[in-house]
């Protein structure tokens, strides 16, 4: 009779409390009588109750960012793997060799989806793009946290500072020494700064692995400042060197396109612009002598406004090639001065390729190679015009 | 006289039973567990643990600390010199061995028997592998302080100090995190002169605290002041050198009774 019971009844069911909807069992455990067993048989009955957070009174959402244990994405990642094969086999080709790019074709062509929001198409990705990194527990099983200034709060940005300023004693003290010796001297070698900045609170966050404020990522740099004070300073240059970026050269942005030659050994060069609408396509040629082609029409034809032909030749007078080159270009869109500015961009980027780098950098310096982000800004609802109101009434 | 003091300072870390290898239990002050018992499991050699932690309560210096400091040492650290008399404590008074051309001088031999108690209960608390976290708002020391606690093993907090880091633990650390078990402050001032929040926290959390009072501190809410002088160089790494050579005799003291008891319980 209490064998019976006890195979019978041992029912156990997992209690959870899902997202807003909480439902949970009710394990009513009732005891078989006139049992004489070595462990007490449990007879349990299960009632499916529904609930709500609000009756429950849980805040939801000031628990935090749902946080993900290693063994929850341990589990993930081996479910990719095993659904990366499937999938594979499903389209037919090698699970050993399927890539992510292949797994994207594969979802896009098993799940075509219209939606405009690319965020909400289904996707399947490795766990460890899906699941936000979360910070492994920072202590051990006795409690102790592993770092030294875990209870200050910010473990890795006042480690950083300790380091650093251990670095300004270790050269005060080596100066020091230097002083006793009599070896002191203030022209030593100094660490050089030009063509590098100083990083900027993200890429700081970056390495710390922690969110810092402004206030110290400004203080981090003025230690480090501090330290570049210090004559000696030299001695912790790889050290400095690791917190500065270099910065980018603007000139080298510029994209060069190669000479190219004609049937007659003549060289030539293309180039394109664009000003408000306007597009034009420029053909420099070498050894001519100043003639100018506006869509097969002459420019002193095309454009009768002086302005507009200062515009076109502006390029030339600025690298003294008045009379070297011929030019021939096509342009439609636009207004008058619109087409003049596009031609005189075309012209620009043509002649890169004919010009030293210096005379690069000083054409971008003079604004020539910059196109011109000016449109006609739209007119808003309400006003007359873009900026133009209504008329005012006071009554 | 010791153990009567431990058992009203940390009732809960006298009581149970510390983490012995083989025997996995959390005998640590546990946020928003402040009155609740932490389990108990019966070690494998329960005699030979009980010893361990009964042994150093039987005598009032187990640890010898007596002979790391002397009067002499602590007057050439320049500890007796205090503030102007202007910036008088009223509570200090009664540490106050006199003043000299307006300013106070702290009794060295009152500072003799506090320091004694103070180390004392500090290699107590490290014997019995609890968390000290070292306290000091003195910029000029920072780094010394932060360097001596990664020496021996403990931790520091020279820093700004953020609201809730005791009070409101769990959302500044994560769930479940251990705070410390012994706060010592190398200065209970802050750096507007104030006295640092940590002591009025420390007090608010049950977390008994040993501190250096300087004559324009207030002794009150601290388990263990100790008058002395809190700015001078000197003086606080005489204070460092003493509270890195308690800690460490502690833990090495530690290893070697269980080691001893370890073998003891083996052999019967």
């Amino acid at each position: 009779m209490s064998k019976m019971a006890a195979s019978s009844g041992r029912v156990l069911l997992k209690s959870f409390v899902q997202g807003c909807c909480g439902c949970y069992s009710v394990i009513l455990p009732s005891i078989a009588r006139n049992v004489i067993l070595q462990k007490p048989a449990v007879t349990v009955l299960a009632r499916l109750v529904c609930t709500s957070s609000t009756l429950q009174r849980k805040n939801i959402a000031a628990a935090g960012p749902e946080k993900y244990t290693q063994e929850f994405i341990k589990k993930q990642i081996e479910e990719f793997n095993i659904g990366k094969r499937h999938l594979a086999n499903m389209m037919g080709e090698d699970p050993e060799t399927f890539t992510q790019e292949g797994i994207d074709r594969a979802i896009a062509y098993l799940f075509p989806s219209g939606l405009f929001e690319k965020r909400a198409r289904p996707v399947m990705k490795h766990p460890d793009e899906i699941f936000p990194k979360q910070r492994a527990v920072q202590w051990g099983e006795d409690g102790r946290p592993f770092h030294f200034l875990f209870y200050t709060g910010k473990q890795s940005y006042y480690s950083l500072m300790h380091d650093t300023f251990g670095k300004f004693l270790d050269i005060y003290k080596y100066q020091y020494g230097m002083r006793a010796e009599g070896l002191f001297s203030q022209d030593t070698k100094q660490v050089n700064l030009i063509g590098s900045r100083w990083m900027i609170k993200e890429e700081l966050e970056e390495i710390l692995v922690q969110p810092i404020s402004d206030h110290d990522c400004l203080r981090f740099i003025q230690l480090l400042e501090r330290i570049l004070a210090l004559p000696y300073c030299s001695i912790e240059e790889e050290y400095i060197q690791r917190f500065r970026r270099a910065l980018e050269v603007q000139s080298k942005k510029q994209k060069i396109e190669p000479l190219q030659y004609d049937e007659n050994e003549v060289a030539f060069s293309i180039g394109e612009g664009r000003r408000k609408t306007a597009t034009a396509t420029a053909t420099v040629r070498d050894n001519g002598s100043g003639n100018i082609t506006v869509n097969g029409v002459d420019y002193l034809l095309y454009f009768p406004v002086l302005q507009d032909r200062e515009q076109l030749m502006f390029p030339f007078q600025f690298l003294d090639r008045l009379g070297k080159h011929d030019m021939e270009c096509k342009v439609t869109g636009g207004g008058r001065s619109a087409q003049a500015g596009a031609i005189r961009l075309a012209t620009a980027r043509a002649l890169l390729s004919f010009i030293t780098e210096n005379e690069v950098e000083s054409m971008r310096q003079a604004g020539l190679l910059t196109p011109d982000p000016r449109v006609k800004e739209r007119q808003k609802p309400g006003q007359e015009g873009a900026r133009r109101k209504f008329t005012w009434n006071k009554r | 006289m010791a153990v009567g003091l431990l058992k009203k300072a940390l009732p809960r870390l006298g009581l149970a039973v510390p983490a012995w290898p083989g025997v996995r239990c959390m005998t640590s002050r546990l946020y928003g567990t402040a009155a609740a018992q932490t389990q108990i499991h019966q070690p494998d050699n329960s005699v030979g643990s009980d010893k361990i932690l009964t042994e150093p309560l039987k005598h009032p210096d187990f640890f010898r600390l007596s002979e790391l400091f002397s009067l002499k040492d602590l007057f050439d650290a320049r500890v007796h010199l205090g503030h102007k008399i202007g910036c008088r404590h009223r509570l200090m008074e009664q540490y106050l061995f006199g003043c000299r051309l307006e300013q106070d001088i702290l009794d060295l031999d009152q500072t003799m028997e506090h320091l004694q108690q103070a180390l004392n209960f500090t290699a107590h608390v490290a014997y019995r592998r609890g968390i000290i976290l070292f306290v000091s708002r003195n910029r000029q020391f920072t780094h010394l302080i932060e360097s001596m606690a990664r020496d021996c093993g403990e931790y520091a907090h020279c820093r700004y100090w953020q609201g809730g880091l005791l009070t409101n633990a769990n959302v500044q650390y994560g769930k479940g995190v251990r705070l410390p078990d012994l706060i010592v402050f190398l200065s209970t001032l802050n750096n507007v002169f104030q006295q640092h929040v940590a002591v009025r926290d420390a007090a608010k959390m049950n977390i008994p605290t040993v501190g250096i009072v300087d004559s324009n501190c207030n002794p009150s809410l601290l388990t263990y002041p100790v008058p002395g002088n809190d700015d001078s160089g000197p003086a606080v790494e005489l204070y460092c050198k003493l509270f890195r050579m308690t800690i460490n005799r502690a833990k090495d003291k530690r290893k070697q009774m269980e080691i001893l008891y370890g073998l003891k319980s083996q052999n019967d």
